[in-house]
């Protein structure tokens, strides 16, 4: 079995399977139960100023999206951080992190806006023996209303400050933990790398509203007739969460910053794929938060199958896919496939005609005995009928060898072309 | 071909060549990825699910379909064999609509469980169809146990000791290792040579010797075996059966149905096995539902179960029974045998029916004959050569917690001993818990 230990901005554990800061991080009970479970690490619910503690809703606070057999896709919430007094988190901090000392335990924080605010709560969880600490710059619903959370993520030059002030009064290992309601997310990532932050994590929940009450015409979750936006996760904000991760991923004044990916990470795929990607480690909540703590380990058993397979380590994994995220213009527009359809696996339900035939290019015949097949003349090879196929890998897209003829266009297939040099792009040919 | 179903008397070759096959192929056959992974999708992932609690080797149920939905059916197989080294043959016999299909929540909510015996099967083929034995031993300990039978209670018990670091010499009666997984259960739960195959995957570990025809109380003596060894496990089953204890009992053609059903599984070629035009199976269980579908399965043309109790309290399941009348079987219930009529071999038996009264089951003067060339007797076995000095408990060996008998040193698992049902699986647990009982009292002494 592959070796999963992780060290992320130096600190270990035993595997990069991290609980993102949470419900399910929110006290020793949970935090115990998780570590009982296998989990690497936790991210401790996010943490406010000492003062009169933070009050929730006591309605319901998440609204859902659901796939074919009622299967959670997404979850959003209007929880705020932590609603317990601040000194009973840091004495069960303590207390867990004595007990489990080879898991990473990181303090997510949100204060207000100033420097002495960050500075006391820096000197109050310094003995805590915490590994290192997460600003929350995310979160946004509620605190941002008062000037914290995405109120600041949104703002680059206070990302930079606050993460300086960290640095300047702290000695541990600072994470910031970016919002994807931004319409960039370099800015901020830049600002916080330009502050000194160890690491980012991302994303934090993006704003949403999952559903409306059709009897009550409100926005749920529904408090007293009345609904507020939400923050949306789960595995439905995973393709958002990958894209921003990848970005900062490949940006040439960022690399090496490390990263802690979430976002939908759901099975030991979702993790491999942000590691992939250049993610040291993932943070999971929704998915723990579906289906309990214990699917770590299919995460750890699933992540060191496919490392053994692959014959690669951890480290070797980490940014395996940075260099082939490119922009559209640097893609080879001669590479050319069309899609296939194995006779043996259909099960003939036609989805795939009925999607190319009236969406797309025409290009599947079926036969009055229902046998569909794929008219190579026609294809683009768009992968619609692939992703309308219930059946996984009946439709596959077959490569046409360069110098191959394809019978859509007529013309044999060329070797590697972008539109950098395509003869349609006139800058290409300004260029020349 | 001149024997078709109604040629009287016992005979092979009823059927056309090609039937066979079919017949003795898989009942359920192996779900591919597809099938697999529209299956497993269907898990809730149920908290401290209920099909765990079902099983009694405590399978991690719910982690090993999502592993196979996550794309990584060996780590679902290394997931079961932890729990169940024999998890691929449990996988194909064990009667799921009585354990863990029974609890899962999607039977009580659609009355459809999810395929959990299929899952386990597709995940357990694919590693050791690779090849892949997922266990290593520890370090050798210097300690030797001896086991008694290679049935499930043994291997599972022998397996789990070799893993811990002890060496394991097992005694078995029988030619070929396995116990019923090879001579008893039906043919079509366990196709081709996968009990054989199983074994031989199994024994992969190391630190196992398997002597066969090597039986207790003729080739070994329990005290010889204490004398050699640090510890002893018998699994040695129901090697005894019980009898009908009717007139006309030892006439021609009336056997065991275990002894029908171990020539069945040791006869590569079906088509050469012979077999009543009218066979009568006495019993309600397991066996009398296989050899009753099996002899169907050859071409019998009338086959009857009769059994002395209602319906209800036979104890194949439902699924079984069912099974059984698809195959074109006759249940007959609340009829026990009165005497067996022929001459020289059997031709009727006759039957009364039965009433079940506050003293218990009783025969009524209403009585009737079936026509018989064979009949198989599935009333139940017994343990048969329980070496003496164990103390015994309704006819089998008396244990406490994990398999420990009377006797200090000596523990005992699977049929042969008291408690638990006697499935495949059970055994499975209890060689296992006993291994694990021995380990700790090996080290603790050493
Ligand atoms: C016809 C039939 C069908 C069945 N079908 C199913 C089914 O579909 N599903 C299911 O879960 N269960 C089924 N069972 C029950 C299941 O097979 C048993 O519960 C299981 O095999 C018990 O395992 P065991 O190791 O205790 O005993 P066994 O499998 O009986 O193995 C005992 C071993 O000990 C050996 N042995 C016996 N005496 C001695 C001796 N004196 N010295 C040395 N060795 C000895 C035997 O040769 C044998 O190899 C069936 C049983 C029968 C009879
Ligand atoms: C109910 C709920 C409360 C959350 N509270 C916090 C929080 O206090 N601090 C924080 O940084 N993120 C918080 N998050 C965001 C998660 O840590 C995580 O970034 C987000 O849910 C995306 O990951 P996921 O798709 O695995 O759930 C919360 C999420 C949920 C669902
Ligand atoms: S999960 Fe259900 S029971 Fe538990 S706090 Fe929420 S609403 Fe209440």
């Amino acid at each position: 079995m592959a070796d999963l230990a992780s060290s992320f901005v130096g600190i270990t554990s035993p595997n990069p399977f991290w609980l993102a800061s949470a419900p399910p991080t929110d006290k020793e009970v949970n935090v115990r139960r998780a570590f009982e479970a296998g989990w690497g690490g936790v991210v401790w619910k996010t943490l406010g100023s000492e003062g009169p503690p933070i009050v929730n809703v006591n309605g319901p606070r998440y609204g859902a999206v659901w796939g074919a057999d009622r299967r959670l896709l997404g979850l959003n919430n209007i929880e705020l951080i932590t609603d317990r007094p601040l000194q009973v988190n840091l004495d069960e901090i303590r207390r867990v992190k004595r007990d489990w000392p080879d898991r990473a335990m990181v303090i997510s924080l949100m204060v207000p806006c100033d420097e002495e605010s960050w500075k006391d709560i820096l000197m109050r969880i310094e003995d805590t023996g915490a590994d290192g600490v997460e600003l929350n710059f995310g979160c946004p619903h509620g605190m941002a209303e008062r000037g914290m959370g995405s109120a600041v993520g949104q703002v680059p030059e206070y990302i930079e400050m606050v993460t300086a002030w960290v640095k300047h009064y702290s000695k541990l290992p600072c994470i910031v933990k970016l919002t994807p309601n931004v319409t960039s997310i370099l800015p901020p990532a830049l600002a916080a790398y330009r502050g000194g932050a160890d690491a980012v994590s991302l994303i934090n929940t993006v704003k949403s509203i999952t559903n409306v009450d059709l009897d009550h015409f409100s926005p749920f979750p529904m408090i007293d007739g009345k609904g507020s936006h939400g923050g949306y996760c789960g595995p439905a904000v995973k393709p958002i969460a990958l894209n921003m991760v990848a970005e900062i991923a490949r940006h040439p004044d960022m690399r090496g910053l490390p990263i802690s990916g979430i976002g939908g990470v759901t099975t030991w795929r979702d993790a491999a794929e942000f590691i992939a990607l250049g993610a040291g480690n993932v943070q999971v909540c929704t998915a723990a938060m579906t289906y309990g703590f214990k699917i770590v380990q299919e995460m750890i058993s699933g992540l060191s199958q496919y490392l053994d397979e692959k014959a690669m380590t951890l480290d070797e994994l980490r940014g395996r896919a940075v260099p082939n995220f490119v922009e559209w213009q640097d893609l080879n527009l001669n590479y050319t496939t069309k899609a296939h359809i194995n006779q043996d696996d259909c099960i003939k339900c036609g989805r795939c005609y009925a999607a190319c035939e009236d969406t797309s290019h025409q290009a599947i015949a079926m036969s009055p005995d229902r046998v569909f097949t794929v008219k190579d003349d026609e294809c683009v090879a768009c992968n619609l009928c692939v992703n309308v196929c219930p059946v996984e890998n009946c439709i596959t897209m077959v490569e046409l060898p360069v110098g191959s003829m394809d019978p859509r266009t007529g013309r044999p297939v060329a070797p590697v072309g972008t539109w950098t040099t395509h003869p349609n792009n006139p800058s290409a040919q300004a260029a020349e | 071909m001149s024997n078709t179903p109604h040629t009287a008397g016992i005979v092979a070759g009823r059927l056309p060549a090609d039937a066979y096959a079919r017949n003795f192929g898989d009942a359920e056959p192996p779900l591919d990825r597809h099938e697999a992974q529209v299956a497993a999708d269907r898990c809730y992932f149920c908290h401290d699910a209920p099909c765990i609690t079902a099983c009694p080797t405590d399978i991690d149920i719910p982690l090993f379909i999502r592993q196979i939905a996550t794309g990584t059916p060996e780590a679902a197989a290394r997931t079961i064999f932890g729990q169940n080294i024999l998890g691929g043959m449990c996988a194909r016999v064990c009667p799921t609509e009585t354990l863990c299909e029974q609890a899962c929540v999607r039977e009580a909510a659609e009355g459809k469980p999810v395929e959990i015996g299929r899952l386990q099967r597709f995940a357990t083929d694919m590693l050791m169809t690779q090849g892949v034995h997922p266990f290593t031993r520890a370090a050798p300990t210097g300690r030797r146990v001896a086991v008694v039978g290679a049935g499930p209670a043994g291997l599972a018990c022998a397996h789990r000791l070799a893993m811990l670091g002890h060496d394991v010499a097992i005694y078995d009666a029988r030619p070929k290792a396995g116990g019923l997984n090879e001579y008893g259960i039906a043919q079509y739960k366990s196709v081709g040579d996968f009990a054989q195959a199983e074994v031989e995957w199994l024994l992969q570990i190391g630190g196992i010797s398997i002597s066969n025809s090597m039986a207790l109380g003729r080739d070994v003596t329990l005290a010889g075996l204490q004398a050699d060894y640090d510890a002893v496990f018998l699994g040695m089953g129901l090697a005894g059966v019980n009898a009908l204890r009717v007139p006309g009992e030892d006439r021609g053609n009336v056997r065991d149905a275990v002894d029908f059903i171990a020539d069945l599984r040791q006869t590569p070629d079906k088509s050469a096995l012979p077999i009543g035009r009218d066979v009568v199976v006495i019993g309600g269980g397991m066996t009398a539902v296989d050899a009753a579908v099996q002899s169907r399965l050859l071409g019998a043309q009338n086959v009857t179960i009769v059994y002395r109790r209602g319906q209800d309290r036979m104890s194949a399941s439902d699924y079984e029974q069912h099974h059984a009348q698809t195959a074109g079987v006759r249940i007959v219930t609340n009829a026990a045998p009165v005497a067996v009529h022929g001459n020289g071999a059997v031709t009727e038996v006759e039957f009364a029916y039965t009433a079940e009264g506050p003293g218990g089951l009783s025969l009524t003067d209403d009585r009737f004959r079936l026509r018989a060339d064979q009949v198989f007797k599935a009333i139940g076995q017994t343990l048969s050569g329980a070496p003496e000095g164990l103390a015994l408990t309704g006819g089998k060996i008396l244990v406490t917690g994990p398999g420990r008998t009377s006797l200090s040193g000596i523990w005992a698992g699977g049929d042969c001993a008291a408690g638990g049902d006697d499935l495949t699986v059970t055994a499975v647990a209890e060689g296992r818990d006993a291994a694990m009982d021995i380990h700790a009292s090996l080290t603790r002494r050493g």
